[in-house]
């Protein structure tokens, strides 16, 4: 059974269609890369799936005792939060709240589950620290953890190395890798086709060709040489 | 020196004038707390825009020879503030423009009731004090008091209650929703209680200055303290200082009661941006 399956799904912003008859499914285990142009719908489709948006059509399915709130969602970064007020910890306590329930405050187990990914993630140091000043590469961490507090089983990653320079952005694949490998599903909106080839599963193109399969049968398809030429095709 | 403190003493010895001071001090906590999710949620010009709304309303209430115009003037101002969340969200008038219309357009109507059916001889005093709250804080009745100070232990106790769910939605709304939170509800929830200490806040400095009482401490904090539970405590601390200081300077120098409070607090705004330099 799939975590998610995406049946002729139509999705767009402020009445306008931009994706059409999206088919695509994600299993347990899956590292599925959502590649394509900008303004292609990449991150409206992740925020359909989340439930921020409604679907102009088609259905999303949950399965696997997957719920919706069980989804850990890494954001792009929004101004508001470049210049918060918040400490580290401040914040990846927060991912703890979809299993408070109705207790107003935290407990024990939420903050000894905030602590063990504030380890897994390496940085367990910088949890007095606040926020704004963390370089970009330790801003995504703290975002990672926050979402694993959520959940362990599926990850949304919006972009998340955009703006980081290529060391910092190898260090967070391969610790998205790891992740992927301790069995958390990955779907990820990549602009970089090659690192989803590297790393991905599966490939989803969006734009004026869907495209949806295992990670080689995009790179032999008609829709990564037009998108890409050349790059990812050694891979 | 001393004959200050004996001066001091024999207005507190007034039963109305304690009055004003507690409620003064409380609706300056208030404000201030839901004031540091309003700054950083780029909404700080809310609490100007329903200030003018809470002014209109009031207008309409004397127009109308209503002896307590609180309910009314609380009504139209929380149905002002969850109808701006909700152009907030639907984007086709965008928010600052939707407050700043609404903002201008309710002091314009107030104003213009006011003039076209006032029968009080006084009709610049009367808009003078309701813009710049004079000294109508002296003259809160027992009963007003009371509403007060329940409204003021409502808005406290909801603020400790959902601290937690209200940092989340500030920092990151598209997660807390995404997560399962019900931002809508909380968002709801922020503007009503906003709505609410504005018009508790109209009494002590008017609606021209309330926003100085909401986003003055919060931004005085922020210079000094990077978690958002130091920032809470420390605008929290501003407030009640400040708002004191400058009830008891109003009293001792007979000066307007809400701009000398407004000015304590561009005081300690100055000093904590002094202090935040000096730390880094």
């Amino acid at each position: 059974m799939s975590l998610i399956t995406c049946t002729n799904l139509s999705l767009g912003y402020e009445g306008r269609e931009i994706i059409r008859d999206l088919n695509f499914s994600v299993n347990v285990g899956d590292y599925l890369c959502i590649v394509g142009e900008n303004g292609s719908g990449k991150s409206t489709l992740m925020k359909t799936i989340l439930g921020l948006r409604q679907p102009f059509g088609g259905s999303i399915a949950f399965g696997d005792g997957l719920r919706q709130t069980e989804i850990g969602y890494l954001p792009q970064q929004t101004a508001v939060q470049r210049d918060f007020p918040a400490s580290v910890w401040e914040i990846v306590l927060s991912g703890c709240q979809n299993r408070m329930g109705r207790r107003p405050f935290y407990g024990k187990a939420e903050r000894d589950r905030a602590k063990e990914q504030l380890e897994r993630l390496g940085i367990t140091e910088l949890s007095k620290r606040c926020y704004r000043e963390l370089s970009g590469g330790q801003q995504q961490r703290v975002l990672l953890a926050r979402a694993l507090c959520a959940t362990q089983k599926l990850l949304l990653l919006d972009e998340p190395v955009s703006g980081l320079d290529p060391m910092v952005t190898a260090e967070l694949y391969r610790l998205i890798r790891g992740l992927n490998r301790e069995g958390v599903t990955i779907v990820m909106i990549s602009h970089d086709v090659a690192a989803a080839a590297e790393d991905a599963s599966h490939v989803l193109h969006v734009g004026r060709e869907l495209f949806f399969g295992t990670r080689d049968e995009y790179l032999r398809s008609a829709v990564c040489r037009c998108f890409a030429p050349g790059g990812g095709a050694g891979a | 020196m001393s004959g200050l403190f004996e001066k001091l003493g024999t207005y507190l010895a007034y039963p109305f004038v304690r009055y004003a001071l507690i409620v003064g001090v409380l609706i300056a906590l208030c404000a201030s707390l839901f004031g540091v999710t309003l700054v950083l949620k780029r909404f700080s010009f809310i609490g100007d825009g329903l200030s003018h709304v809470a002014f209109g309303a009031l207008a309409i209430a004397s127009v109308l020879k209503m002896t307590n115009s609180m309910p009314l003037v609380l009504l139209i101002t929380i149905a002002a503030a969850v109808l701006l969340l909700r152009t907030g969200q639907n984007a086709r008038l965008r928010g600052d423009a939707a407050i700043a219309m609404l903002s201008v357009g309710a002091l314009a109507l107030g104003y213009l009731l006011m003039h076209l059916f006032s029968t009080s001889g006084n009709l610049a005093g009367d808009v003078c004090s309701t813009l710049f709250g004079s000294a109508s804080i002296l003259t809160l009745t027992r009963a007003e008091v009371w509403l007060c100070l329940g409204l003021s232990a409502v808005v406290i106790a909801l603020f400790v209650l959902f601290y937690n769910r209200i940092f989340a939605v500030t920092f990151d709304e598209s997660f807390a929703q995404a997560t399962g939170a019900k931002t809508g509800l909380y968002n709801l929830l922020i503007a009503v209680t906003v709505a609410v200490i504005i018009v508790l806040a109209m009494h002590l400095v008017g609606s021209l200055l309330i926003s100085a009482l909401v986003i003055f401490p919060a931004l005085s904090a922020m210079r000094l303290y990077k978690s958002f539970r130091g920032v809470t405590i420390c605008s929290a601390v501003i407030a009640v200082v400040c708002a004191l200081l400058g009830q008891l300077v109003s009293i001792l120098a007979a000066t307007p009661v809400g701009a000398t409070v407004v000015a304590a607090n561009l005081a300690a705004f100055g000093v904590c941006c002094v202090m935040g330099r000096v730390k880094s």
